[in-house]
């Protein structure tokens, strides 16, 4: 956790991770925004922490199980009619296999 | 219920009356993403008629446009939404539906509700009913505007880090987010998870008393919603808190808020020393910290919640040129169809969750969110209520912090430790601030206990009862 200024190539990289395409521009920009965002974090490190439990959410810690009874769901065509590509009842995508690419 | 008179009237007048409202002046605020004049009037007639009714019979409405409805487009403010239909409707609104209100439109947001002035949206900026050449805070801002400026009595928003109380201080009216888990966030479309909380913007206490009473409660679309019994919030409202012990914490007293908001933030205090209540000065050092542990958690868990918005399911899905593969689709979809505050929280959220960095933001940040848990409770040991401003800031210009994401950040600061702690909470019109000529709305926060919203509306009822600033109305 540093003040430190991301590099041009990390933000490349996490723009990559988040499935995003910048401009050189936007890597400019938000490289520069993010770094100062991170750089105001930096203040957490004051504190000293030893001994406290990370707490990712305030409702309980254990699951709510609801009991094994089949429910409505959305019919098909429903669904169907949001797709951006359909040939129902299925989601056209483009190849995935072969040379579908590394996603 | 002594407060305004939402419930009177025929329910076609009604909706014809604000309807002819957000004709006459939404050109001007942009409060709406949408309008359904003729649904709308359509089920005022079926109100009338006698086909419905209940709490809410009559009362228009409006949606802030991240809540699903199964008309109309769910747009969220953004690109990849923009014609979006969903196809089922969020139980915040259904039950608005069933209790016979009449939904007249959606509102304008920040898009996927993430943003303080309601600038960051696909259609544009919406203005402040006061001053419009000012930001009408945010997310909700397009709820807050058309409450504000008298189009419809109440309006859902939703409640991420401030996103109901924010705009209702800056737009003179009175925003409650109410505990984590009160209300079932089914239907809406989630920013972050463990905070996002659906909340009301309404003129007064009492039209939220009314409209929480119809929202809150159980629902087992939504597992995280609480099995609590809701409370008649109304019944009770006008009995003052006997014994109120007011903790006002002393990073609340900051010299770096807007000379306005200090003054009124010190008279509110007073008003509520005349009311027979002893404020109690304490200490929550980790409202400085909370901004900095809010903006790792809720882009950590946006960045994760965005994931599913990658143009193949429903959504903007992009052209490819040949040769272009599914990876390419995913960026391609995700880079047109989402603005530049969304794509920097998604890429921020990725970054504080990547490995090697984890621990050093995102697990820190959850360790920091259990200590404001903690510090909350310990005052609540002893006070019925916390005090804050609600916003360090009247409104500000449209533009003025458009390039500078920290500057916006740092205006939740009184708002965003109550969603990491999962609280209720409540902004309430507590005067007006003289700026540049202008007139602007600067309201007070009362905290509250977890699930304690029925005291925490009657401790803003007392202040309501005692002072006249939710009658006043921007100068339209």
């Amino acid at each position: 956790m540093s003040g430190q200024t991301l590099s041009n190539d990390y933000v490349r990289k996490v723009a990559k991770l988040s499935r995003l395409n910048l401009t050189d521009e936007q890597v400019r920009q938000y490289g520069a925004q993010m770094s100062a965002v991170l750089g105001y974090m930096n203040r957490l490190r004051e504190l000293d922490l030893e001994g406290t439990e990370p707490m990712a959410n305030v409702g309980g810690t254990t699951n709510r199980l609801d009991e094994d009874v089949p429910g409505q769901t959305l019919p098909n065509a429903a669904l169907m009619k949001i797709a951006p590509d359909s040939m129902a009842p299925f989601v056209k995508v483009p190849k995935v296999l072969g040379d579908g690419g590394g996603a | 219920m002594n407060t305004s008179d939402i419930h009177s009237g025929k329910a076609r007048d009604r909706a014809l009356a604000s309807l002819r409202r957000a004709e006459e002046l939404d050109s001007r605020i942009h409060a709406f993403t949408q309008l359904f004049s003729e649904k709308a009037i359509a089920r005022a007639e079926e109100i009338d008629a006698g086909g419905a009714g209940g709490a809410l019979a009559g009362v228009p409405v409006a949606l802030k446009d991240n809540l699903c409805l199964s008309w109309g487009r769910t747009t969220c403010g953004s690109n990849m939404l923009r014609d979006y239909e969903s196809p089922y409707t969020a139980t915040a609104a259904q039950r608005l539906i069933d209790a016979g209100a009449v939904i007249i439109g959606k509102t304008n947001l920040d898009e996927y509700a993430m943003g303080s002035s309601t600038e960051h949206s696909c259609f544009g900026p919406t203005s402040n009913p006061w001053d419009l050449s000012r930001v009408p805070g945010g997310s909700s801002g397009g709820s807050a505007a058309a409450v504000a400026a008298g189009i419809v009595p109440i309006a859902l928003g939703s409640d991420t880090g401030g996103s109901v109380r924010q705009p209702a201080s800056l737009c003179g009216i009175v925003g409650v987010k109410p505990t984590y888990g009160r209300v079932s966030r089914y239907g809406l479309v989630a920013y972050a998870s463990s905070l996002d909380q659906i909340g009301t913007l309404t003129r007064n206490i009492g039209d939220a008393a009314s409209a929480l009473g119809v929202i809150c409660g159980h629902d087992p679309l939504d597992s995280t919603s609480s099995l609590r019994e809701v409370p008649d919030f109304s019944r009770d409202l006008d009995a003052p808190v006997q014994g109120l012990r007011l903790a006002v914490p002393a990073q609340a007293r900051n010299p770096a808020n807007h000379p306005e908001v200090s003054r009124v933030f010190a008279e509110t205090i007073e008003k509520y020393k005349q009311l027979g209540a002893t404020i109690v000065d304490v200490d929550l050092p980790l409202i400085d910290h909370g901004i900095a542990a809010y903006y790792i958690v809720a882009p950590a868990e946006a960045s994760s919640n965005l994931a599913r918005l990658d143009g193949i399911r429903y959504g903007r899905r992009a052209r490819l040129a040949p040769g272009e593969d599914l990876f390419e689709l995913y960026c391609k979809s995700r880079s047109e169809g989402f603005g530049p505050e969304v794509q920097r929280r998604i890429m921020l959220g990725t970054h504080v969750l990547s490995s090697g960095y984890y621990d050093a933001y995102y697990n820190t940040a959850l360790k920091v969110r259990r200590r404001i848990k903690d510090d909350f409770d310990r005052v609540f040991s002893d006070c019925h209520a916390v005090l804050m401003p609600a916003s360090p800031s009247p409104a500000w210009k449209i533009g003025e912090k458009a390039n500078d994401p920290l500057a916006m950040y740092l205006e939740d600061v009184y708002t965003v430790t109550i969603n990491l702690a999962g609280l209720p909470a409540m902004s309430v019109p507590a005067g007006l601030a003289s700026v540049a000529g202008a007139q602007l709305p600067v309201g007070v926060q009362i905290v509250s206990q977890a699930f304690d919203e029925a005291r925490m509306l009657r401790i803003g009822r007392m202040f309501e009862l005692a002072t006249d600033w939710h009658t006043r109305r921007p100068p339209l």
